[in-house]
C-alpha cells in the first residue's frame, strides 16, 4: 500500500516536472476584423488560433489550447498593451496622369499630415507611390518612386526634417481599385503618406 | 560650363550628405517610439540607454527593467510592445518596400510581449515569426500577445 502510494507520488511529480509552465500566447480580436491567425509550434506538435482570445499555454508536452478573455489579456498585458506605439496614420494624394504633379484637392491634403506630424512624439514618414496598370513594371516602378519623391520633396519643402521620410515606389502591386492590365485608372495613380 | 562645374562643386556635399542620411534611414529596422522606467538596447556587447526617437537595426536586444516597459515600430509596420522585466530580440529583418517581400524574426526570452504584424506577414504567410525558448510562432495575422515566465 505504502509502495503503491509512493509510486502514485513519484508519477504526479514527474508529470508535474514533465510540464512547468512555459509561457502562453493569446490571439487578440483583429482591429480592422479581417481573420487572423497565429501558429504555435513546440518540437512537432502544433496549434492554430484562429478565434479572438484563443489561447495556447506552452509546456514540455507542446502547446494546450485554452480560452483566455479581454479580462486576462488586459491583468497580465496591459503595460505591454500600453507601451504599444501609435498606429500608422494614413493619408493618400492623387496624381493627373502619367504626370507626377498633384491634383488640386490633394494639395490641401498635405497640411492634415502635418497637423498628424505635430501630434506624434518621434514622427517619421513614409511616402509609398501607385501607378494605375497602364505600363510594366519597369515603367510603373520607377515612376511611382518618382512620385513618391515629388511629395517627399514637398514635405521637406515645408518643414519636415529629410531624415525622417523615406520614399519608396511600389509600382502597380497595389492597386486601390482593382483593374485589369493596361486601364488607366485615377484611383491607383496616388502616393500614400504614412505618419508613424 | 564654369557656372555648371561651381554649381555641381556646391552641390556634391549637400548630395552626399544626403545619400547618407538616406542610407541611414534605409538600414533602420525600426524606431523606439515609446519608452518609459528603466530600458536598455544591447548592441554590439554595449548597452546603451533606449530613447524615444532611438533607430533599432538587426540583431538589437531590447531589455526592461522592473519599471520599463518599450514600444517600436518595424520599417514594415509591425507595432512590438513589452512588459516589465522583458528580453525582447531582434534576430532578423530583410524587407522589400517595392515587393513586400521579406523575413521579420524576433524572440522574447522573458516577459510579456504585444504583436500587431505589418506588411512582411500581410505579404508572406509565415515569413514573420516570433521565438520563445520553447516555442515558435508563425504570424499570418495580426494582434497577438506572448508571455515567457
Amino acid at each position: 500500500m505504502t509502495v503503491r502510494l509512493a509510486v502514485v507520488f513519484l508519477v504526479a511529480l514527474l508529470g508535474a516536472c514533465a510540464t512547468p509552465p512555459q509561457g502562453s500566447v493569446v490571439l487578440l480580436p483583429d482591429p480592422a476584423g479581417k481573420p487572423a491567425q497565429v501558429t504555435v509550434t513546440q518540437g512537432t506538435q502544433q496549434l492554430v488560433l484562429d478565434q479572438p482570445y484563443a489561447g495556447a499555454r506552452l509546456s514540455g508536452d507542446g502547446p494546450k489550447a485554452y480560452a483566455s478573455s479581454a479580462q486576462e489579456v488586459q491583468a497580465q498585458f496591459g503595460a505591454a498593451l500600453a507601451a504599444r506605439p501609435l498606429p500608422p496614420a494614413q493619408f493618400t494624394l492623387y496624381f493627373v496622369e502619367g504626370k507626377d504633379e498633384f491634383t488640386a484637392e490633394s494639395k490641401r491634403i498635405i497640411d492634415d499630415v502635418f497637423g498628424e506630424i505635430a501630434r506624434r512624439p518621434v514622427p517619421d514618414v513614409q511616402v509609398i507611390g501607385h501607378t494605375d496598370t497602364v505600363g510594366s513594371d519597369a515603367v510603373n516602378d520607377p515612376l511611382s518612386r518618382q512620385r513618391a519623391e515629388v511629395v517627399r520633396s514637398a514635405l521637406v519643402a515645408r518643414g519636415m526634417s529629410a531624415e525622417r521620410i523615406v520614399a519608396t515606389g511600389r509600382g502597380k502591386r497595389e492597386l486601390a481599385v482593382p483593374t485589369a492590365d493596361g486601364v488607366a485608372e485615377p484611383r491607383n495613380r496616388r502616393v500614400e503618406i504614412l505618419v508613424r | 560650363m564654369n557656372t555648371l562645374s561651381r554649381r555641381l562643386r556646391r552641390g556634391l556635399p549637400l548630395a552626399l550628405l544626403m545619400a547618407c542620411v538616406a542610407a541611414t534611414a534605409a538600414d533602420d529596422v525600426g524606431q523606439i517610439k515609446v519608452a518609459k522606467g528603466q530600458v536598455l538596447v544591447d548592441r554590439n556587447g554595449q548597452s546603451f540607454p533606449a530613447q524615444v526617437g532611438m533607430a533599432l537595426t538587426a540583431a538589437d536586444t531590447l531589455k526592461t527593467g522592473a519599471d520599463g516597459t518599450v514600444g517600436i515600430t518595424m520599417r514594415d509596420n509591425s507595432l512590438l510592445s513589452a512588459g516589465p522585466n522583458s528580453v525582447l530580440t531582434l534576430d532578423r529583418f530583410e524587407f522589400d518596400p517595392t515587393t513586400h517581400q521579406g523575413r521579420f524574426e524576433s524572440g522574447l526570452q522573458r516577459g510579456t510581449l504585444a504583436v500587431v504584424s505589418g506588411r512582411i506577414a500581410k505579404q508572406s504567410p509565415q515569413a514573420m515569426t516570433v521565438r520563445t525558448p520553447s516555442a515558435v510562432l508563425a504570424v499570418r495575422g495580426t494582434d497577438f500577445v506572448v508571455s515567457v515566465p
